[in-house]
């Protein structure tokens, strides 16, 4: 059976039902579908919004790089990845991630393993827009989503 | 050695500008040899560079430690560490 990959860098939203079936539509081996949506946050009413800066191409490349280690590592059927850019709205869908496989544990770990590793490589920056106006600043990177990409272990 | 140099998020915004073209000299070898040299060019790239070891480098859109060659390379990418997803 051919995989089915798919990365896209976009500011449009995206249609979880649509990747949803991208990758199952016509695969009767696909067993299992994990699907993980992130969505912008309004930190409790202080944000109106955050702001996703990429570097355009390493971005693309990078998930590319990140999507076909989960796909060998794990032996996925299919992957997509979609990372969205520019001002995101709380409440609106940042990124998606979906992964099928023949039996669930795969999905599960391709889908975990992807989002561990584009939080700390794939090039993207989130810089807030305070709901008071004021100055907003950029997100600081957090020791605990490095903790989540080294239990996966050196490659 | 021309080199095409593009900053992002918070290092773009304390350098003032997202990318540029700079003639390195022969001494600069290294990523940290850049991240020092680029520290001369003036008090905004100082701060910026303040503490180099915090920003990371892309080489040809690849991630790169500082103690990398920069030889032949086309595009240096210089930026925070990153916060996507």
């Amino acid at each position: 059976m051919s995989l089915t990959l798919h990365i896209a860098v976009q500011h449009e939203d995206f249609d979880p039902a649509v990747e949803a079936a991208r990758l199952t539509d016509g695969r009767p081996g696909v067993g299992a579908l994990v699907q993980f949506t992130g969505f912008c946050r309004d930190e409790g009413g202080r944000l109106s919004a955050l702001e996703l800066e990429h570097y355009p191409g390493m971005a693309e490349a990078e998930l590319q790089r990140i999507a076909e280690d989960a796909v060998g590592r794990f032996l996925l059927i299919g992957l997509s990845v979609i990372h969205r850019y520019g001002k995101i709205m709380p409440g609106e869908r940042i990124v998606l991630v979906s992964a099928t496989s023949s039996h669930r544990q795969a999905a599960f770990d391709g889908a975990n393993y992807v989002m561990d590793f584009l939080k700390t490589a794939a090039p993207f920056w989130k810089k807030e827009h305070n709901a008071d106006g004021s100055h907003g600043a950029w997100v600081a990177a957090k020791d605990e989503d490095d903790s989540a990409r080294d239990k996966w272990g050196k490659e | 050695m021309m080199v095409k140099i593009v900053y992002f998020a918070w290092v773009r915004e304390k350098i003032g500008k997202g990318e540029e073209e700079l003639d390195l000299p022969a001494e600069v070898t290294t990523v940290a040899d850049l991240l020092t040299y680029l520290k001369t060019l003036g008090e905004e790239y100082d701060e910026a560079l303040k503490f180099p070891e915090a920003v990371r480098v892309a080489l040809n859109q690849e991630h790169a430690h500082h103690s990398e060659k920069i030889a032949g390379v086309r595009e240096i990418g210089i930026f925070p560490p990153m916060t996507g997803g």
